[in-house]
């Protein structure tokens, strides 16, 4: 029986341990400036957290087979235990973990503490059941006014989220269901939600934030690569949460300029 | 009533009842059917009472699991009598299986069940303090139960915001389908758990300290009996907060107040509501959240320790240490419920803070395991089943808990948050775990809950397919979530980046049949054995702690008239100069130190 543990033990840790270093299933293509910081944290936590999983299995394992009741079993040592000990692995789990989560605070810093930098594009996203839109304040760089009175989800785009024509900021306010910023530029995010909560998710740019009804939050994410990406909602929102998906065009500076002017073009 | 016959309430000195004349029962024994098994007054038919509820609300918690992972792999499939199942109706079975799982089952077999039967056994009390507040206690979470499963049965259904019910969703009933009056019977029913769930934290925690017998100081409890005299500890202070939440959230439904609803509009429409806050919700559901998580785990902890020191004839390693981590878990665990928060708008600077806590937390639990490690080191470890149940919780804690440190970085929160990885790493370490523990306690205390022997031979079966089984259908939920697949999606068709996790999720499923299928050959054993199995002596484990010193089943008052007097620590295993290897806590021969 001893032995039965110990093979059913190590095996699993084997399995375990097997497909995630052999990477069969991993973390979607990084494509933001984000992602190298925080793969690297994702790599760092998964290397010391596996050499201790594989450790305390494999002594489990070990220990259940070595010291197995037999006919020759040696004396079981009387002991209460061993206060050096306790000490010592007390310190040293509490210098694992927190120094692993200092490490990594300096990562979630720099991607939520400062506002966006200057020149980043503005962008408004909009959640609602079951769909994103996503808002360009236009030439003269301001979001113009919206009311919840004027909200028509069945009509899309600027009507979806309630646009406020008669106000002049409005006028070149473009609304979309597809995502297009220039590469290597900051986004500049404004995240609201009409309804419910909904989470703005895109894997491939290291991004995830709620958006919550009453609250405006600001966030900020740069891609680094031209290309589609997809956007998934990760906060459960009702029954169509599982397809309430958006695509991100991440294009060049000159592309998004032509597109943007094409869209104000089309509204006129 | 008994609490009003101790009177010495020094935590530190031996005392407990006067043995010449107090501890005598309150309440005779019942004679009726109805006062006996029904109406009962007696802690260990309450615990049973509470074990069976549990037992009947696992299978349907595991039914609608099955019927989940059948929609996820099968969306079309035409069941017999259920039909097709619809998006909708699979959030449903996910929100009705997490909340029955978490309060009916997780909370309610370990502490109501196992804590209940043998709390005042194990301190050498006559019954709980409260006899009365416990049978109502009982029939309260009995009523909870009934109305949560009203909810599958009014019109629109069960409700679909998830077991943590975040609002706006669950506060307004035009948001989905089953968020009426489905919606409205779910709060209740938590609401009417929590009341219970009070009331059985006063009655442990009044017992523990007011009711142990002479000689039972609070460092020589068992751990079990310190598991579930923490847990109390964090059910009285985490349900409170619970029962207001969800009084409030009734109120944003039915009375048009805005608690946690701001102005929003749904499909069009503006809702009544001005200038709630959804966070609110979040920070007061997790404020009983985690605590919950610990509710559900520390007594599965208390019970692996004094099995893996039973079975590898050994003291506990550290019981010191094993005492100062499940305080510091309790202490701990009511200040990391912003780590569930991480993506939800909060301050990032507070993320920083409960980051901070959560890692902290690793450390008592990271204590813990070394001290069973060391435990089962230099032992003479007998593999009966029950033990083979511990180990299991042991392996499976570690896969649990070291998924958490991912999870308790805010910055890994970014990929992490929401996926099938929250949903492996806690179904491992809350979920599978935890229920370990409650098959552990099952089949260790079964020859003394019910004076036979379950079948050895199926147990090991049951264990090793479980064991492979629950690892087969929660370990891959962590790759799944490293590759961003969203948790709470009925189907992974709409993204073209999840359809390679396809084959992964149908493998999780065929591993689910066969699991599910392993615990009919535990429910067989168990009422088997009920029945047929061959009779128990009074102590077959040759243990130490003081339900194994009385008959079994033990009589009305627990120690026939008797109050037992302790002259030991709960684990003296292998005492070198005894006759035995094992010093029964009430033997007053022989000399240890503790």
């Amino acid at each position: 029986m001893g032995l039965a543990l110990l093979a059913i033990i190590w095996l699993i840790t084997f399995f375990s341990t097997y497909f995630f270093v052999a990477k069969t299933w991993w973390l979607p293509h990084g494509a933001s400036t984000a992602a190298a910081f925080i793969d690297n944290q994702f790599a760092l936590t998964y290397v010391l957290m596996g050499i201790v999983f594989v450790a305390a299995q494999g002594a489990l394992g070990l220990f259940v087979w070595q010291y197995r009741e037999r006919p020759d079993s040696k004396k079981v040592e009387y002991s209460h235990g061993n206060t050096k000990l306790e000490v010592l692995w007390t310190v040293l789990t509490a210098i694992l973990f927190v120094g692993l989560n200092l490490m990594g605070s300096s990562v979630w810093a720099h991607e939520r503490f400062a506002p966006a930098e200057a020149g980043s594009v503005p962008v408004e996203v909009t959640g609602m059941q079951f769909a994103w839109y996503f808002r360009y304040p236009g030439t003269d760089g301001k979001f113009g006014a919206t009311s919840p009175k004027l909200m028509d989800p069945s009509a899309g785009n600027e009507a979806a989220v309630g646009l406020d024509t008669t106000d002049p900021a409005s006028k070149d306010d473009v609304v979309t269901g597809t995502m297009y910023l220039p590469v290597s530029r900051q986004v500049d995010l404004r995240l609201r939600a009409v309804d419910v909560i909904h989470s703005f998710f895109v894997p491939n740019m290291r991004f995830k934030q709620d958006a919550v009804p009453g609250l405006e939050i600001h966030m900020h994410f740069t891609p680094t690569e031209i290309g589609d990406y997809e956007i998934a909602c990760a906060e459960l929102c009702g029954l169509g949460h599982y397809k309430m998906h958006g695509m991100l065009k991440v294009v060049s500076q000159e592309d998004f300029d032509k597109w943007l002017t094409a869209r104000e073009a089309e509204k006129q | 009533m008994v609490a009003q016959d101790s009177h010495d309430h020094d935590a530190h000195g031996p005392h407990g009842n006067d043995p010449h004349g107090h501890a005598v029962h309150a309440h005779a024994a019942p004679t009726s059917f109805i006062r006996k098994y029904i109406f009962s007054l007696d802690h260990k038919v309450i615990g049973l009472q509470y074990y069976f509820l549990a037992l009947t609300a696992v299978f349907v918690g595991m039914f609608l699991s099955l019927l989940m992972r059948i929609h996820m792999i099968w969306p079309t499939a035409n069941l017999p009598l259920l039909g097709h199942i619809q998006p909708e109706t699979y959030l449903s079975l996910l929100t009705m299986h997490g909340t029955i799982m978490v309060f009916f089952v997780l909370t309610t077999a370990p502490q109501g069940g196992f804590g209940n039967y043998f709390l005042p056994i194990q301190i050498g009390a006559p019954d709980m303090a409260f006899p009365v507040l416990n049978m109502l206690s009982f029939w309260t979470t009995f009523i909870a139960f009934v109305v949560i499963l009203a909810a599958f049965f009014v019109t629109g259904g069960a409700p679909l915001h998830g077991w943590t019910g975040y609002a706006p969703l669950s506060a307004l009933p035009s948001a989905g389908p089953g968020e009426q009056l489905g919606a409205d019977l779910w709060i209740a029913s938590i609401a009417i758990f929590c009341v219970a769930s009070l009331m059985g934290a006063l009655n442990f925690i009044t017992t523990t300290l007011d009711l142990r017998a002479k000689g039972m100081t609070m460092m020589r409890m068992p751990l079990t009996v310190w598991a579930w005299f923490i847990t109390a500890i964090l059910g009285l202070l985490a349900f409170g907060v619970l029962l207001s939440a969800g009084i409030l959230l009734l109120l944003d439904r039915n009375l048009g107040t805005s608690f946690y609803v701001p102005l929003v509009v749904v499909n069009g429409q503006i809702m009544g509501h001005k200038g709630g806050s959804p966070l609110l919700w979040q920070h007061l559901f997790w404020f009983f959240g985690h605590p919950e998580v610990y509710i559900a785990i520390l007594p599965g902890m208390g019970v692996a320790s004094q099995l893996l020191s039973t079975f590898s004839r050994k003291p506990i390693f550290g019981y010191k240490a094993m005492v100062y981590a499940i305080m510091g878990i309790g202490f701990l665990g009511f200040m990391v419920w912003g780590h569930h928060m991480f993506m939800s708008g909060m301050s990032p600077y507070s993320a920083f803070a409960f980051s901070i806590m959560t890692m902290a937390i690793g450390v008592p639990s990271a204590i813990k395991t070394f001290n069973w490690l060391g435990t089962i080191r230099g032992g003479r470890v007998r593999f009966q089943t029950p033990m083979l149940y511990a180990i299991g919780f042991v392996s499976l804690f570690v896969s649990g808990g070291l998924s958490g440190p991912f999870l308790a970085q805010p910055v890994l929160d970014i990929p992490l948050h929401d996926t099938a990885f929250v949903v492996g790493h806690f179904h491992l370490i809350m979920g599978v775990a935890a229920i370990f523990g409650m098959f552990a306690g099952t089949y260790y205390w079964f020859p003394k809950m019910f004076g036979r022997m379950m079948n050895e031979k199926w147990g090991r079966v049951h264990f090793f397919l479980t064991l492979a089984g629950t690892y087969a259908i929660f370990m891959p939920m962590h790759y799944l979530g490293m590759a961003a697949q969203p948790r709470r999606y009925s189907q992974f068709t709409e993204l073209a980046y999840l359809q390679h996790l396809i084959p992964l999720n149908t493998f999780m499923t065929y591993a689910a049949f066969v699991t599910i299928g392993a615990q009919f050959i535990f429910v067989i054993n168990l009422f088997w054995s009920m029945f047929k199995g061959p009779k128990a002596n009074d102590n077959p484990w040759e243990a130490t702690t003081l339900e194994w010193t009385t008959a079994t089943p033990p009589p009305h008052d627990n120690f026939g008239g008797k109050t037992p007097v302790v002259y030991h620590g709960p684990y003296e295993y292998s005492v070198p100069g005894a006759p035995k290897d094992f010093v029964m806590q009430t033997d007053p021969a022989t000399v240890t130190s503790h």
